[in-house]
């Protein structure tokens, strides 16, 4: 693990020394459970991403941490180095559910992680939940929710995804019963209602926040900002080109073991691809509309100079009538049925 | 050019059941006369559409001419004319058998005789070909070779005492085979200063060299130069070249001759000239009478075939008239469909030359098609007295307006073990058949004779026949005429619109259990909507079964960060992609394969 940190360091100050004229605004440490490194693997990774680049002082810094996997003294160590913004991934308050989800952390877990980080200075703090799990009730999803809502503190953020079963995972192998449709949009519906109450909005198709909380960093993939990714399989998008990094972590230590190289950078990058204006129109669509806020057509005229009503003729208009878009002054944004089967519209801004 | 004396000509044929080894013997006849060394050979030199090859069977009729040196010393020429072997194929077959002299009756070693080898032997014999017998697959271990001879002397009245014991597999008894051809078949004969006579027995469209015909010569001669007519179609042009068949290739010649067997190119170009049937003659000294037997061969089973592009309309023309021209039996015509748009309405000889030719669309044209269900020609008799013949369901009349409705009816005969007798039976009574009687062919195989209305057969009735006898009944069939039947249209709604492209005509009877199988199958078929789309199958207005799409209540990603993006592009792609393969009804998309779906309704 400590080669590992240490390439990732490489990578971090390799990419910095030309990139140079970027202001970070945003850093995430997540995909897996970065927790599990060491509270100075962190600060040092966080270390060497200012030395390599010009981080804004107001940035928004998020960890990913499982509960059960810190403890207080990591979670101080996080907040003295800098980070404001914790994620944690607790998917339900329910021992069963979290069983069939193949967890390994209780309820408990989650209460002590979550208190420890509010101790530790966190006022910006996302839950991430999950609806349509096996053997889910419509009472055991609100009984995890007003959980969590009756906290002391209550966290800022909240992700509620429901359940898919994507392919190459254990469920899609192996299948269990799930909550119907009928039930899955039940569940999204109580999240509406529920969090709307609590005084959180939505501000895009799974996640809620409270004033002035919005992950600005997620913001960043649906707005098509630029982003950089660091270590295995992390993705980028820069100067309208997206790769990602090569998955392998044999070869991915090999590159950064020895003296950085041309050659080395060539085979980090894997899966580039060049953006066509026509690619980054459609981007602009199906990553804007997946905000509450929808697309702007000024912001997609003053982004490639051409009318959204010209490149989509009757395209807004047909889904409009459909009932699975409104128009609000500029922008379009998908209704409570257009959310639920946004794939459906995403679908149509793809061109031919 | 030397005179090729008509003693040394034998033009013959093989006749057999499928898959008793005709082509298997044209092959080893060929190696055998040495046209073509071992090596040259490929599996079933004959049969050389792939489509031929891939299914076992011959579709068009082939001829290939090869020089044999019999035992006497004298050399041969043998033009070996291969014919279709399936029972959609009559027409051609028997144009095939009238271009022959004699005919070569394969039958299995240990199936014996079957329906197919019947009705081509019978065919033969009409044509007043010479038959001899030949035992095949004698290697078989359950060969019975005394017993198929006794059967073939039995059933059919022909002396099999001294039939060639044969594996055309294995190569054993071909050169008894080859001096039976001389010995038995007779030499042509016809007058070589007559006015030309010959009969088209096939023809093929080459882009570069236009129509090829291929023909018989009765009568007279013919070279390059001759004025030459099609006595039917009327058409007329100047011969270019004719020559003879090699394996696969065409070998020019200067003349062809009354007893021989070749091509001529005349620069034809339009398809519908020159159809299978038709006689040749020289348009500067022509003969009085053209051959007997020339017919339009008339089509059984009718379908709508559509492109999936709608762009691609004028491509499917092009290639259903090439196919027409080398296919007199395909006929077509351009009709509309709301929900398929501009197509054809094609004529077929049955449900295989239907299958046949929509695959050879889609290999050899690379057209994606959509076909409607396949129906027969029915005779619609109004209150004014007028008839209609019916080929697409959609023209129905106002019920009111018809007097009745006839449908064509077929003589079959099933060749079965007896133990399937039962099984059969009630297939046949299932279908509406009509038992004329049964006879023993031996102890343990009966033919039973049976009349069944024709749109009872054609979908899938030869499967189910296969099934229900383990794959041993055979079936054979031709047309018998018309009767009068309670017929009605059942007609399919999605979301309360009329497809028409689904409607069709079926007996009363039957109705409410065809309609409640095409709409679960429809229900299969059609992805789920925004809004519930009901399914319903309704005869004269009148709603008999239904079945309900349910509306799609979610298709969302819940998680897009940074890394998911290009995944979630691909999936919102294919979803697309999907979309492309649609057809537009009222607000529902249709997948094309809908329409095909319901063509075969299992059994169960």
């Amino acid at each position: 693990m400590e080669a590992y940190v240490s390439c990732l360091c490489r990578e971090i100050a390799a990419t910095g020394r030309s990139c140079q004229d970027y202001e970070v605004q945003t850093v995430f440490l997540g995909g897996g459970t970065p927790s599990i490194l060491k509270k100075e693997q962190i600060c040092r990774i966080l270390e060497t991403l200012r030395r390599a680049f010009p981080v804004a002082r107001d940035a928004e810094i998020t960890i990913e941490v499982n509960p059960g996997t810190v403890d207080a003294d990591s979670l101080a160590a996080y907040h003295a180095a800098g980070i404001n913004r914790l994620s944690i991934g607790v998917q339900s308050l329910q021992e069963e559910e979290l069983r069939a989800l193949g967890r390994i952390h209780s309820a408990g877990d989650f209460f002590r992680t979550y208190h420890a980080a509010v101790k530790s200075g966190f006022n910006n703090i996302n839950v991430d939940l999950m609806s349509a799990i096996p053997k889910q009730t419509v009472e055991s999803y609100q009984d995890t929710l007003r959980q969590l809502l009756a906290m002391d503190r209550p966290p800022a953020h909240i992700s509620a995804y429901s359940l898919i079963i994507e392919e190459g995972t254990p469920f899609y192998e192996n299948t269990p019963v799930l909550p119907d449709e009928e039930m899955d949009r039940a569940l999204y519906k109580i999240t509406n209602d529920i969090l709307k109450e609590a005084g959180y909005h939505r501000y895009e198709i799974s996640n809620y926040a409270r004033d002035g909380f919005e992950c600005r960093h997620n913001r960043v993939y649906w707005e098509r900002g630029e982003y950089l990714g660091f270590g295995i399989g992390a993705a980028s998008l820069m100067r309208e080109t997206r790769f990602s990094n090569i998955r392998d972590l044999h070869t991915y230590m090999k590159l950064f073991s020895g003296e950085q190289s041309e050659e080395a950078a060539r085979q980090l990058r894997q899966e580039v691809s060049h953006l066509t204006v026509q690619e980054q129109m459609e981007e602009f669509m199906f990553l804007g509309l997946r905000l509450t806020e929808g697309v702007s057509e000024k912001r997609f005229f003053k982004t490639f100079g051409q009318e959204l009503t010209d490149v989509y003729p009757g395209i807004a208009e047909k889904l409009i009538r459909e009932g699975l878009l409104v128009q609000e002054g500029d922008r379009l944004k998908l209704t409570e049925f257009g959310l639920d089967v946004s794939n459906r519209v995403m679908a149509e801004f793809l061109f031919e | 050019m030397t005179h090729i004396d008509q003693s040394k000509i034998r033009n013959f044929c093989i006749v057999a059941h499928i898959d008793h080894g005709k082509s298997t013997l044209a092959d080893r006849i060929i190696e055998k006369t040495g046209l073509l060394t071992s090596r040259e050979m490929q599996a079933q030199v004959l049969d050389n559409m792939e489509l031929e090859r891939e299914r076992g069977i011959t579709i068009k009729a082939q001829t290939v001419r090869t020089i044999y040196t019999a035992k006497d010393g004298e050399e041969y020429i043998f033009n070996l004319i291969d014919t279709p072997g399936h029972v959609d194929f009559n027409y051609e077959v028997s144009r095939s058998l009238a271009a022959c002299d004699g005919a070569i009756l394969v039958v299995d070693a240990a199936q014996g005789i079957e329906a197919q080898t019947l009705a081509n032997v019978y065919l033969a014999l009409d044509h007043d070909l010479e038959v001899f017998p030949v035992i095949n697959k004698i290697d078989l271990p359950s060969a019975e070779p005394e017993r198929v001879k006794e059967e073939i002397e039995d059933v059919i009245g022909l002396d099999a005492s001294d039939a060639p014991l044969i594996s055309a597999k294995n190569g054993i008894g071909i050169d008894e085979v080859l001096e039976a051809v001389v010995h038995k078949i007779p030499a042509p004969t016809g007058d070589v200063d007559a006015p030309l006579k010959a009969l088209i027995f096939d023809s093929l469209y080459d882009s570069y060299k236009g129509v090829i015909i291929f023909c018989r010569i009765r009568e007279g001669r013919v070279k390059k130069g001759t004025s030459i007519r099609m006595m039917a179609t009327g058409a007329t042009a100047e011969v270019v070249e004719v020559g003879y068949f090699g394996a696969g290739q065409f070998i020019p010649c200067d003349e062809l001759c009354a007893g021989m067997v070749g091509y001529i190119m005349a620069s034809i170009k339009n398809v519908k000239d020159t159809r299978v049937g038709d006689t040749v003659t020289d348009n500067d000294r022509p003969c009085s009478e053209p051959l007997p037997g020339y017919k339009k061969v008339n089509s059984m089973v009718y379908c709508g075939v559509y492109p999936a592009d709608s762009s691609k309309y004028p491509d499917l023309r092009d290639a259903l008239e090439k196919l027409q021209l080398n296919d007199a039996s395909l006929n077509f015509e351009p009709e509309t469909s709301i929900a398929l748009g501009f197509g054809f309405r094609c004529g077929f000889l049955g449900l295989l030359h239907l299958e046949i030719i929509q695959e050879r669309l889609e290999r050899e044209y690379n057209l994606d098609l959509v076909t409607t269900a396949p129906g027969v020609i029915y005779k619609v008799h109004k209150t004014d007295g007028e008839v209609i013949e019916l080929t697409n369901p959609s023209n129905l009349p106002d019920p009111a307006s018809i007097e009745y409705m006839e449908e064509p009816i077929v003589s079959a005969e099933i060749m079965v073990t007896t133990e399937f007798i039962g099984s059969i039976m009630e297939l046949c009574q299932e279908r509406r058949g009509r038992y004329l009687g049964m006879e023993y062919i031996e102890e343990t195989r009966a033919l039973l004779k049976y009349e069944l209305p024709l749109n009872e057969i054609i979908y899938d009735f030869f499967d189910a026949l296969k099934s229900r006898s383990r794959g041993y009944a055979s079936f054979d069939y031709e047309m018998k005429g018309y009767e009068q039947s309670d017929l009605v249209k059942l007609d399919i709604l999605i979301n309360k619109e009329e497809v028409d492209a689904l409607s069709f005509i079926v007996h009363s009877d039957s109705a409410y259990e065809r309609g409640r199988k095409m709409c679960e199958k429809l229900k299969e078929e059609i992805p789920r909507h925004l809004f519930e789309i009901p399914i319903q199958a309704a005869v004269g207005g009148k709603v008999i079964a239904r079945e309900t799409v349910k509306a799609m209540r979610k298709d969302v990603l819940a998680k897009c960060y940074g890394g998911d993006i290009s995944r979630k592009k691909k999936l919102l792609e294919k979803q697309k992609e999907g979309k492309k393969r649609m057809r537009q009804i009222g607000n529902v998309e249709i997948p094309q394969k809908a329409f095909m779906s319901v063509l075969k309704l299992d059994e169960n």
